[in-house]
């Protein structure tokens, strides 16, 4: 294992505080707080747009933080970044590599950089990968210049890697390459992962914390088992939308079809109003999806405006 | 293990210990059989380690399993007949999907019972 792992001792590999970010007219980032937990496989998901990479750009020391604080395996990516991005793996899903170079011109030029590159572990990537060394990255495919990106990213083991969007437009083979070096390096290396993607698929396998980036800021950040264990998908069929519970303070995500309704709600609320109230009788509820308390997320937050639905569901019926 | 992860809604944890499961159950896993390691089988299947340790850890509970220190996990020599009660609550939600299926085909409870009886005497279960 990496000797320099020991020089991160905090909790979070990543600890951000109220970072803003304003590009000339609009508000890219507004208030953002996120903790990556050492050794986890950490899924940012969020909407196109939303704010992912210009995040991802604040914790490479890309960009400057204009309010707000960013520390990344304890140290300020601005200040400090040599020290830093020695320790970091990053890929984006750009092509973003000098296609002038061959594969082995590409190896050269990152173990010159990388006091910790593994020679070795190259060479085996190199094989699984099916890379050939001699060959120029622009006479490559996108998938092959993917893994080429990847290689690059992990061959000196780093503590943290940050995959920006990697599986974007790529063949499903190089996909799943991508998702066994996440996992190599969480189970080997003992390394943290922070993975931004929305294909929620992906997520769901190999994540165990997952935050929702909507708008610039965070909606929600958690264990990934915890949408299953708090989260209800609950469905109600209702004559008219006045006999719709609308006094469910942790609901969101409401959803309608014809009499049909579905909503989330947390657990606890759910179990402790359930009994005493009629209304509820009929309702059929079951363990919340990725996919659902995602979309309840960033779409329907919060309660409509059940009058207008009424109206709505007249001109349905 | 070459193990199928699908994404229709169980959860994968869920998935594997159904899959190795049915492997010990219809003995394609002997009894006393290594399992792949935690490390190994999160790889290959390219899943969060914690998720195959939480599967690992519902089969020991259930008994079918088990962990011996620094040696590795196995398949457990003799797996204990789960309690009546454990049972049934497995089996429900397929009986009522067989049972809701064939209904709709319009098939009485007695030609569904000997559906099954028919299937069972062609699947060896040794």
């Amino acid at each position: 294992m990496n000797p320099d792992a020991a020089i991160n001792t905090a909790r979070n590999a990543i600890e951000v505080r109220k970072l803003s970010r304003h590009f000339k007219n609009s508000e890219a980032l507004c208030d953002v707080d996120l903790d990556v937990p050492n050794g986890s496989v950490f899924g940012l998901i969020g909407l196109n747009g939303a704010g992912k990479t210009t995040l991802i750009h604040h914790l490479i020391g890309a960009l400057k933080p204009q309010s707000g604080s960013v520390s990344v395996l304890g140290l300020d990516p601005v200040k400090e970044p040599v020290e830093l991005l020695r320790r970091v793996g990053y890929m984006t899903e750009e092509d973003s590599l000098p296609s002038w170079m061959s594969v082995q011109e590409m190896i050269d030029f990152s173990r010159a950089i990388y006091s910790t590159w593994d020679d070795a572990y190259a060479t085996q990537l190199c094989e699984m990968f099916q890379l050939l060394p001699q060959q120029k990255l622009k006479r490559m495919s996108k998938g092959q210049r993917a893994r080429v990106a990847l290689l690059v990213a992990i061959a000196h083991r780093p503590e943290l890697l940050i995959l920006d969007e990697p599986s974007s437009g790529l063949d499903p083979i190089a996909r799943s390459d991508i998702l066994e070096a996440i996992i190599r390096t969480v189970s080997r290396d003992g390394g943290t992962v922070l993975f931004s993607s929305h294909l929620l698929e992906e997520v769901q396998r190999v994540c165990d914390w997952v935050a929702i980036l909507h708008a610039g800021a965070i909606v929600q950040s958690l264990p990934i088992d915890d949408i299953a264990n708090r989260f209800l998908e609950v469905t109600f069929v209702v004559q008219s939308p006045v006999d719709l519970p609308q006094d469910l303070e942790t609901a969101f995500g409401w959803q309608q079809n014809l009499r049909e309704w579905s909503v989330i709600v947390e657990q606890d609320e759910w179990q402790r109003k359930k009994p005493s109230d009629y209304r509820f009788a009929n309702a059929v509820s079951r363990e919340a999806t990725l996919q659902r308390w995602f979309a309840g997320q960033v779409t329907q937050r919060t309660t409509p405006d059940f009058k207008q639905s009424q109206a709505t569901e007249l001109t349905d019926v | 293990m070459l193990l199928h992860i699908t994404s229709d809604g169980l959860p994968i944890y869920q998935q594997i210990v159904d899959q190795i499961r049915y492997r010990i159950v219809a003995r394609q896993l002997k009894p006393g059989e290594e399992l792949p390691t935690i490390r190994g089988l999160a790889e290959s299947l390219r899943v969060n380690p914690n998720t195959i340790a939480r599967a690992y850890r519902e089969l020991e509970q259930a008994g079918l399993i088990e962990k011996r220190r620094t040696t590795g996990t196995f398949v457990c020599e003799s797996p204990p007949k789960c309690s009546a009660a454990e049972c049934r609550r497995l089996l429900m939600p397929h009986i009522d999907n067989l049972l809701i299926l064939s209904r709709q085909f319009g098939m009485s409870c007695e030609e569904l019972t000997e559906q099954i009886n028919k299937r069972s005497s062609k699947i060896d279960f040794q």
